[in-house]
């Protein structure tokens, strides 16, 4: 029993920055329609911009994540001004290449900046686990849980509750009539990718202290950004939420009681089964299927 | 619309120049180069035929890729059978999943079959990295025989090379094939208007199945023809890298065209080795992902079909 809750809180803390990673893709992948692929390298980025201000420039612990979170911004909104603009009318075809172009120039651009050698980033916190009844948690997976709640509320407020958020709302509902009550709707997908972009750099940003930091790490946050959109339902925020925090109790489940080999097929399978079964996710409002 | 073909001089000296190849490429390195070409030509020719006739994107691919390469090298070293054998089972396994994909893909376009794609190519990798009984895990699989007819072995890259032109001759003769025939055009119409061509009475999920199997099958052949190549196979065939660089081969070469995937593969094949010595993997890459990019923006039909379009301009 106590087995099972330590997986569930282990799952919990991982699911949170999957929400993280979920939500930013959503809001490119549900309301933009593009295929970002790329997503899992600004994941990479923001924690090699973690480890670059920890280790690098021995900046204090909390400046990481501000920093990688300005990095995914600034470079998710050139990326959108100089790839997905042009292409605005264009096939999902031709967007999709052009993102996988962009996830294959970055990994190599970081595997030639920083080497192919996993770096380690490091952190303040103690590595006795804080122990509360049966249940152990590091004091870091802990900050990094709470941290990934905040700035999963801190999205949510800034999509519900600033004229940001309901400009890009109304423009993902209707653009012509957004563009017609004055919103610019360039600059409303600029800011939307640089959103998801800068979510993504955060959730790395997180991670990076747990594990290690090495270039292929953002190819399987891509596969699990997307099966956790897929399950919440394309565009759907709160769905995502949920999606991430399930996948990292499920995997987590998994990897504890099946096989921690397979672990990472988890997600696949789930891409895989929602797809066939319930194409538009567990909590999507309307059916889109391609 | 039936497939131009290019000038029969053109034909004729292209098949002699390929014909008489190994005798007067001395460095066997070239051949060796030739000869993995070829192979990525066969995979490429299968990828465009879901890529480029019925408009779907496949990149899971390597799946098919792998699937073929394991298939043949399990049935020669454990089952004891001839290459040709394990080659007939690769198509036949590596088609049966390209079913699979089609058929439960039914629905599903664009993104998401994509995904579904890179989904199931994930699951098969991970499925040989740990089913160490079958497949020797890590370790891989070492010692693959070459193929014998007869007293004659393919173990010399000259006869190899023979066999792997073989190789891509039937895939292009099969796929000009099947493009110029009804079902090829069922193909073109599913591509162009979907909604149109089901109005019409073409059946679209019996033909994209149909256009999974076929692809899937070649590409199992190709990957059987690289495990009895190189004599070794481990799960690195299922690394993401052969699946972009068969992307790239087909969208640069010129996707819906018969020549553009195997000119595409040529290059991509060639275009490594030559920058070998001048640049790093990593660098390689790295452009390519940055041709891919402006493929997109420059050159979206591919190299073949702007060259013949030039062609045809007087």
């Amino acid at each position: 029993m106590e087995a099972l809750l330590q997986h569930l809180v282990n799952g919990l803390v991982l699911g949170g920055t999957y929400a993280l990673l979920g939500i930013g893709l959503t809001l490119i992948f549900g309301l933009m329609n593009v295929v970002n692929f790329a997503h899992g390298e600004f994941y990479t980025l923001g924690a090699y911009t973690a480890f670059a201000t920890l280790a690098l420039l021995g900046l204090p612990f909390l400046a990481a994540i501000p920093a990688a979170i300005v990095v995914g911004i600034v470079l998710g909104a050139l990326c959108e001004r100089v790839l997905l603009r042009p292409l605005r009318g264009e096939s999902i075809d031709s967007v999709m290449l052009v993102m996988i172009g962009l996830w294959i120039a970055m990994q190599n651009a970081e595997l030639l900046g920083w080497g192919g050698v996993a770096k380690s980033v490091p952190h303040p916190f103690p590595t006795k686990p804080l122990v509360v009844g049966p249940l152990g948690i590091a004091p870091l997976r802990l900050f990094v849980f709470v941290t990934a709640i905040a700035l999963i509320v801190g999205a949510q407020l800034v999509i519900h509750r600033t004229k940001l958020g309901r400009a890009m709302r109304a423009t993902f509902q209707d653009a012509d009539t957004a563009a017609l009550m004055g919103v610019r709707i360039g600059r409303i997908h600029t800011a939307t990718f640089a959103l998801g972009s800068g979510l993504a750099a955060a959730a790395g940003a997180l991670l990076g202290p747990i594990f290690l930091v090495y270039p292929s790490m953002g190819d399987l946050a891509s596969l699990k950004a997307f099966s956790v959109v897929i399950l919440g339902g394309l565009g759907n925020v709160a769905g995502a939420t949920f999606g991430g925090l399930l996948l990292g109790v499920v995997e987590e489940l998994g990897a504890g009681y099946i096989s921690s080999g397979y672990r990472d097929a988890v997600g696949f399978v789930i891409i895989i089964l929602v797809l066939l079964l319930r194409p538009s996710g567990l909590f999507a409002r309307t059916e889109r299927i391609g | 619309m039936r497939a131009r073909l290019p000038s029969t001089s053109l034909l004729v000296a292209l098949a002699v120049v390929a014909l008489t190849a190994p005798f007067w490429l001395t460095n066997p390195y070239w051949l060796h180069v030739l000869i993995m070409g070829g192979i990525f030509a066969v995979l490429a020719l299968s990828l465009n035929l879901l890529l480029g006739y019925t408009g779907q994107l496949s990149l899971g691919h390597a799946a098919f890729f792998g699937i073929g390469a394991y298939a043949s090298a399990l049935t020669t070293l454990k089952l004891e059978r001839s290459a040709w054998e394990g080659l007939a089972l690769a198509a036949l396994l590596a088609g049966l999943a390209g079913w699979a994909i089609g058929r439960l893909a039914l629905k599903l376009r664009g993104a998401y079959f994509v995904l579904v794609t890179i989904s199931f190519a994930g699951v098969i990798s991970l499925v040989s990295v740990n089913w160490m009984e079958l497949t020797n895990g890590p370790l891989g699989l070492p010692g693959i025989p070459a193929p014998e007819l007869g007293p004659w072995s393919f173990r010399t890259k000259r006869a190899y090379y023979y066999l792997v032109l073989a190789a891509v001759a039937l895939s292009y003769l099969v796929c000009r094939r099947l493009v110029g025939s009804r079902i090829g055009r069922a193909f073109l119409a599913l591509r162009e208007n979907e909604a149109l061509a089901e109005s019409v009475g073409i059946d679209v999920t019996r033909y994209l199945v149909l256009a999974a199997v076929i692809s899937a099958a070649m590409a199992g052949v190709a990957g059987g023809l690289y495990a009895h190549y190189t004599r070794f196979v481990s799960p690195e065939v299922f690394l993401f890298t052969y699946t972009v660089t068969m992307v790239i081969m087909v969208v640069a070469g010129g996707k819906g065209t018969l020549a553009g995937p195997i000119v595409g593969a040529l290059l991509f094949t060639a275009l490594p080795e030559a920058l070998r010595e001048v640049t790093s993997w990593q660098w390689q890459m790295l452009t390519y992902g940055l041709i891919l990019v402006l493929l997109v923006f420059f050159l979206p039909r591919g190299i073949v079909p702007t060259l013949s379009r030039l062609r045809k301009s007087p």
